[in-house]
């Protein structure tokens, strides 16, 4: 097995892919968001639900697609909860450099300065497949998307 | 069986008594030498090709050498993240055989010019080569003449120019385009947007769960409202192999005009539009060894040269004022702008080179590696194949409970497998089978059973990989 595939499917990715956590529709959610892949069909439901000082209170999503893009939904939504709107807009910023990469140099100070990635940091493998990003990026499109707006339906496509 | 096949290939040619341009085109044979091939751009329009013929491997018995043949694919022989390639993305493009990348570089070595225009030896010669290619390319799917042969960018392209040129003087408010489910983006957005433009209704030909089309729909669907009627020859996703023939005299018979999309049949099977019966064909040259960014469209005779020109520029004019300008006939009626000279003398030299095969012992071998997969797949759990049980070109698609189609591609990469995942620009046709899209096998002749075989190997692997715990 390559050492590639094995960084890009580590076992905690699959296992979220498996049984992805946070799963199904989000009764009572303030902001619903419909994104899509459409290079390859991918696609994410995801309502949150606001708390107390402007907390994400509860994250749920459905869907279907790849493993990449279901463990990346499935890690994000226990990710996010509790966190305030601007932690997890700081979230998003830094996953997405984790997951384009950029210099080796850059990289590790991302991982050094942002320590609560955590988990998700799992999926750095998927910088070395490019045609992968999109599908990691996903979920995390919608969550930018849903926290534009305070209440409401939209949609976000990895496309446009 | 192939003895027959390669008989049925050298049939002597129909009179190419073409070229009605300003231009004279001498009717000789040119040969282009180059190291120890004998590569023929030109080949005379009255005879056979002996020596694309005598260039391509045989056995002792005189029967193709599939696995030698794999030496003029010198893409082939490569490692890809560390393992042997096996390339089975031939339904996306296909690889070129040397004799297609010497006729490139011979060409820009020795005869680079501008077509029709020049008054020196280097223009007259790449003239006489695209000129030439284009009668080539006329003999090769049937045409009577090399002026029903227009050059384009590929499929996508001549089928914009029929939605454009045909469509946009022919068509009314009210009218009806019919097409069929399972058509590539290509053979369908032009017809939406020409839809738009022109107020017409779009109408689709049902897909049956087993890939084939609702044939007895047909009739029904075929009313006199309709005035083309497009569709695929063989399903770039489902492998599928529609009756055009068949397709094309239903249609005559309430007056519609009918559109082939070869893309997918052009390179793989005998094609011949007078046994069709259709007014237009296209297909692209990079599905069938050739280079990328030509292709051509057929267009019966009389219907091209009732329609206008869709683009302007030079090439297609014979005089311009200020005020208007009047047109060449076709094909150069449409083929504004210097045109891709390079890419049709590299389609002529693949189509040598394939009829130096010959398409049915070709279209034998690709059914071959079909069936082949069919049954190997067949072995492995929670797999489910798309398109037709039955005959069907060289495109397996399916999908697998284990792993979502673009999981299955990296890995699958990764061992040095090239499959397509994903829609396949058939999005209407995957919604149709409740998938979100599928992984793809497209085979050519230069592909084996033994790449078949590690195919499995590495499909079983990734169910392991990916499947339950």
């Amino acid at each position: 097995m390559s050492t590639e595939l094995e960084e890009l499917y580590q076992e905690v990715i699959l296992d979220h892919s498996r049984r992805p956590r946070n799963f199904g529709a989000l009764e009572n959610a303030d902001v619903l968001v419909h994104g899509d892949n459409p290079s390859c069909g991918d696609e994410i439901h995801l309502g949150i639900q606001f708390g107390p000082n402007d907390t994400l209170a509860e994250v749920r999503f459905s869907g279907q697609g790849c493993a990449i893009s279901q463990a990346s939904a499935s890690m994000m939504t226990m990710k996010l909860k509790g966190k305030t709107r601007s932690e997890a807009s700081a979230l998003g910023l830094a996953f997405r450099d984790l997951v384009t990469g950029g210099s080796a140099e850059q990289s590790s100070s991302i991982a050094s300065s942002s320590p609560k990635l955590g988990d998700l940091q799992l999926l750095s493998g998927v910088r070395k497949f490019p045609q992968r990003v999109k599908c990691a990026m996903l979920p995390w499109r919608a969550v930018e998307q849903a926290l534009s707006q305070s209440a409401g339906e939209s949609t976000v496509s990895t496309e446009l | 069986m192939l003895r027959m096949a390669l008989q049925a290939s050298v049939t002597p040619c129909l009179p190419f008594p073409i070229f009605r341009s300003s231009f004279v085109i001498r009717h000789s044979s040119f040969v282009i030498r180059h190291s120890s091939f004998v590569i023929r751009t030109f080949p005379p329009r009255h005879s056979p090709h002996p020596a694309a013929h005598s260039r391509v491997h045989r056995t002792a018995d005189n029967s193709i050498d599939w696995q030698a043949l794999r030496e003029d694919f010198p893409i082939l022989d490569q490692q890809v993240h560390g393992h042997p390639l096996i390339y089975f993305d031939n339904a996306a493009t296909t690889h070129k055989p040397k004799s297609v990348l010497d006729a490139l570089r011979h060409y820009y070595e020795r005869d680079n010019a501008n077509v029709h225009r020049g008054l020196h030896e280097l223009s007259s010669r790449a003239t006489e080569a695209y000129e030439g290619a284009r009668s080539r390319v006329a003999e090769y799917i049937g045409a009577a003449d090399a002026g029903e042969i227009v050059f384009t960018r590929g499929t996508t392209e001549s089928i914009n120019l029929v939605a454009h040129a045909w469509g946009g003087k022919f068509l009314r408010s009210g009218d009806v385009i019919l097409l069929t489910e399972m058509e590539h983006h290509s053979n369908l957005v032009p017809w939406q947007l020409l839809a738009q433009r022109a107020g017409a209704r779009l109408r689709f030909v049902p897909v049956l769960d087993d890939g084939t089309l609702a044939l007895d729909q047909l009739d029904e669907l075929l009313t006199p409202e309709v005035k083309l009627f497009a569709f695929t020859h063989v399903s770039n996703s489902l492998g599928t192999i529609n009756p055009a023939a068949d397709f094309c005299r239903k249609a005559r018979n309430v007056g519609a005009v009918t559109l082939v999309d070869a893309a997918q049949s052009a390179g793989h099977m005998p094609v011949d539009v007078q046994e069709i019966g259709c007014d237009f064909l296209a297909f692209s040259g990079h599905k069938m060894g050739g280079p990328t960014g030509i292709g051509a469209l057929y267009g019966r005779a009389e219907i091209l040269e009732s329609l206008p020109p869709w683009h302007g520029g030079g090439e297609m004019i014979v005089s311009v004022s200020l005020e208007k300008s009047s047109y060449k006939k076709p094909p150069h009626r449409f083929e504004a702008g210097t045109p891709n000279i390079a890419g049709a003398i590299g389609l002529a030299a693949a189509i040598d080179y394939l009829e130096g095969i010959g398409r049915a012992a070709i279209f034998e071998h690709d059914s071959r590696l079909a069936r082949y997969a069919l049954d190997r797949f067949a072995e492995l759990p929670g797999m489910r194949v798309l398109g037709p049980a039955g005959e069907r070109g060289a495109i397996v698609g399916f999908v697998m409970d284990a792993a979502h189609p673009h999981d299955l591609t990296t890995f699958a990469d990764q061992r040095g497998l090239a499959l397509r995942g994903g829609h396949h620009c058939n999005q209407p046709l995957m919604r149709r089978f409740g998938l979100p899209g599928t992984t793809r096998a497209s085979f050519y002749f230069y592909n084996t059973t033994a790449e078949i075989d590690r195919m499995i190997d590495i499909l079983r692997d990734a169910t392991r990989f990916f499947g339950p715990k």
